[in-house]
């Protein structure tokens, strides 16, 4: 019936997203640490599980819909485990870029400690598990903090940004590494954003409110 | 744990007069699963599930041709014992049929009629019964009332209760929560995924959202014929049959 | 144009009002004869049977003419055998056929039986009575209690028959089918459920039969024929309610003509008994089925 179904629901969602934050943490910790092997399994193990919780996360939400015809907070959520199944696995995308281009990034002398990219990661990383704990455990307020903290990773990539761009400057060898650093940097602004949106995706079904794109009057389309 | 209750029909045809009623029907049911069949009105879905016990007996003028086993048993072969039969193959109606009866001898009844009369074993399999249908903690202190003076939803689990009370097979139900509100239909939904351990169910429903909810696979049945029989997850999310598809797409029927 | 449609309409909402006030008060007024016809009888026959109904009338026997005094306690116990032997004749065939018509029978068949049925209610009581003469009177060489019960109890026989014959087909078929489809053979789906369903039903039907045949006059003159003292077999002639009610109405003596009036109290009131009981029964029964 509907209630085993939606547990169901939640735990394939909860696996999935556990599967694709330890996506990230090796993605940053293979390229810090310099294990290749780490970074080769985010992209031949563990991205093709993702895929496979993708699709069974996607039929259990048909069928659950075709089934069972959930209403009110229980169509609020099949909706959005719908929408947080696609978020996770662009964020598992993302990590996969993160991890090729680490793989490239170990392969060469490093630019300098990576500190602030170690920063960076660290907060995304807090953020997306964050942004599940929040579905987890149906917290409005943890989700509206993961919101706010996008902004700390968006200016830790700016900073990245602004010091690669002084540092390419004149010096054409380092020029294919910090290009690498920069995709990597902005795959991990992008997670932050993808975790951003499973956050107000959580107060969609607490509270039934959208709170995205809520600055202004924006313009209501109606068909 | 063996499992008892399949159902498989060969090549059935059955005729009211001068009617085809069922053309050509094979179908296997599976111990244990829950199965259900929808359709239009006038469908022969009806029909089909009173094929199971036999119940069309009852009907003047009607003909069987085909087979249908039960537990590999053909039971339109003359040897059957009919009454047998439907102490295997249970049903429970559209409308709740409780006898003119106490609801403890509801369901004790059956058990009588085989020759029951040790007191211990009956107070024990109504109390089973009645447990087992989620019936006993409302009922339990007033055995002797009239099975009457049950609510509707509370009569048909009593007549589910008197159904498994003479340990069946298969259970057939027959538009089991028509007269229903929500909230007791739910009961009995409920009620069919917990029994299905025990039993095998099938059961006819012109509320395809039940169907869709309880049942593991679904037939679709019109003008006697089934058209798709399948899945109910596959029936309901990526029908085969374009007729399947604008019937519970609503487009007709 | 709206103005003049809602004031037509005004004035047949006051005619269609007027008819129908005018409706109520004819049918209130046909309730009310009923009630004032049944009302007199009642008291006319108080009135004139009062003085004659004391213990006594209930405990002896008739006196002989001139003799003040005397009851009716033959008759009355009389009546009562009568009424048994017509019920234990009369209920298990009725039943049985009624019971019959509506599960077994092919409707053709069914449909003979009813008319038939139909028919012997036409027939006159006497006619029964005659009946009744011929094959037990005749053979036995003696007007008897039996042949009287006998000739009762036919008489009810049809009206029993349709009676039960229709509560039983009021049940409905899906109670049927509950039972056979729990391995119930059908006489014991209809002896266990259907005839206990149709109980409220057969009785009443029963009870209305008895009220009817409990005042016949006429089958009782040339079977159980009265008698004037306590008779001690069913092989004799017995007294009956109605038979004395005859008897003394018809006689010359005003003192008769007042017991015949308490007799005929006395018939009402033990229909009234027997129906009061057995109604008690089934409200009961059925209070208790429907859980009230």
């Amino acid at each position: 019936m509907l209630r085993e179904k939606i547990t169901e629901l939640k735990h394939l969602l909860i696996q999935d997203a556990g599967l694709v934050e330890d996506m990230i943490s090796r993605s940053m910790r293979g390229l810090l640490e310099k294990n290749a092997d780490m970074l080769y399994q985010v992209v031949k193990n563990q991205e093709p599980r993702v895929n496979a919780f993708d699709r069974s996360i996607d039929e259990l939400c048909v069928e659950t819909i075709a089934r069972y015809e959930p209403v009110a907070r229980d169509l609020r959520l099949v909706i959005m485990i719908i929408k947080m199944n696609k978020d996770l696995e662009r964020i598992a995308d993302h990590a996969v870029n993160v991890s090729e281009s680490g793989l490239y990034l170990i392969a060469n002398p490093f630019l300098g400690s990576y500190e602030d990219l170690r920063i960076m990661g660290e907060n995304t990383v807090a953020m997306m598990k964050d942004s599940i704990n929040a579905f987890v455990n149906e917290d409005i307020a943890m989700a509206q903090l993961v919101c706010d903290r996008d902004d700390i990773v968006d200016e830790a990539g700016d900073k990245i940004l602004k010091d690669l761009t002084v540092l390419m400057k004149g010096k054409k060898d380092v020029i294919p590494r910090a290009l690498a650093l920069m995709r990597i940097a902005h795959n991990l602004e992008r997670i932050a954003d993808l975790s951003t949106n499973i956050a107000e995706e959580v107060i969609y079904i607490v509270e039934g409110l959208d709170i995205k794109h809520h600055s202004g009057d924006s313009p209501q389309i109606t068909p | 744990m063996d499992l008892t209750g399949s159902i498989k029909v060969k090549n059935l045809n059955f005729y009211y007069g001068d009617n085809h009623m069922l053309k050509n029907i094979s179908m296997t049911v599976e111990p244990h699963q829950i199965v259900a069949m929808i359709g239009p009105s006038g469908c022969g879905k009806s029909t089909l599930i009173r094929i199971f016990n036999r119940m069309n007996d009852l009907i003047p003028s009607t003909r069987v041709e085909g087979e249908v086993l039960v537990d590999g048993v053909n039971i339109y072969d003359k040897e059957i014992d009919v009454v047998g039969l439907r102490r295997r193959v249970g049903m429970v109606f559209q409308k709740s049929t409780p006898f003119p009866k106490s609801i403890y001898e509801n369901i004790a009844y059956g058990l009588k009629i085989v020759g029951i009369k040790d007191h211990r074993i009956l107070n024990e399999t109504v109390e089973k019964s009645l447990k087992r249908a989620a019936l006993w903690e409302e009922v339990k202190d007033h055995l002797n009332k009239s099975a009457m003076s049950l609510s509707g939803g509370q009569q048909q689990r009593l007549c589910i209760a008197r159904a498994i009370a003479v340990d069946p097979e298969i259970i057939l139900m027959d538009e089991p929560c028509s007269a229903l509100d929500p909230i007791a239909t739910a009961r009995i939904e409920e009620l069919m995924g917990n029994l299905k351990d025990e039993y095998t169910i099938v059961i006819v429903t012109h509320n395809m959202q039940q169907a869709a909810r309880v049942s593991d696979k679904t037939a679709f049945l019109m003008h006697g014929q089934i058209i798709e029989f399948t899945k109910t997850t596959d029936f309901f999310t990526k029908p085969s049959s374009k007729i399947t598809e604008d019937y519970i797409t609503g487009r007709f029927g | 144009m709206k103005v003049l449609i809602h004031s037509s309409f005004e004035r047949t909402r006051r005619r269609r009002a007027i008819w129908d006030r005018a409706m109520v008060y004819v049918l209130s007024l046909c309730a009310i004869g009923v009630l004032f016809i049944l009302f007199n009888i009642l008291t006319h026959l108080f009135i004139q049977g009062i003085t004659s109904l004391n213990p006594e009338f209930f405990t002896n026997l008739p006196k002989p003419v001139g003799e003040k005094g005397g009851g009716m306690a033959n008759a009355i116990a009389g009546t009562f055998t009568l009424l048994g032997l017509a019920v234990c004749l009369g209920v298990p065939i009725g039943l049985g056929a009624g019971i019959y018509l509506s599960e077994y029978a092919d409707l053709k068949f069914a449909h003979a039986v009813r008319f038939m049925s139909d028919v012997m209610n036409g027939i006159p009581s006497i006619v029964y009575g005659i009946f009744a003469y011929t094959v037990c009177v005749l053979p036995m060489k003696s007007f008897s209690a039996l042949s009287g019960g006998f000739a009762l109890g036919i008489m009810m026989i049809p009206m029993i028959t349709r009676t039960s014959e229709q509560f039983v087909r009021m049940v409905p078929v899906q109670l049927r089918e509950a039972g056979l489809a729990l391995g119930v053979p059908k006489w014991r789906v209809i002896v266990d459920i259907v005839v206990p369903a149709a109980l409220g039903g057969i009785m009443t039907g029963i009870m209305v039969t008895l009220a009817r045949v409990a005042g016949e006059t006429a089958p009782l003159l040339f079977t159980a024929f009265g008698n004037r003292y306590w008779q001690h077999s069913l092989a004799q002639p017995i007294a009956a309610l109605p038979l004395q009610v005859f008897t003394y109405a018809i006689s010359p003596f005003d003192d008769w003509h007042r017991q015949a009036w308490a007799g005929a109290i006395v018939l009402i009131l033990m229909v009234f008994m027997i129906n009061g009981w057995a109604q008690f029964y089934v409200v009961r029964h059925s209070r208790w089925l429907s859980g009230k």
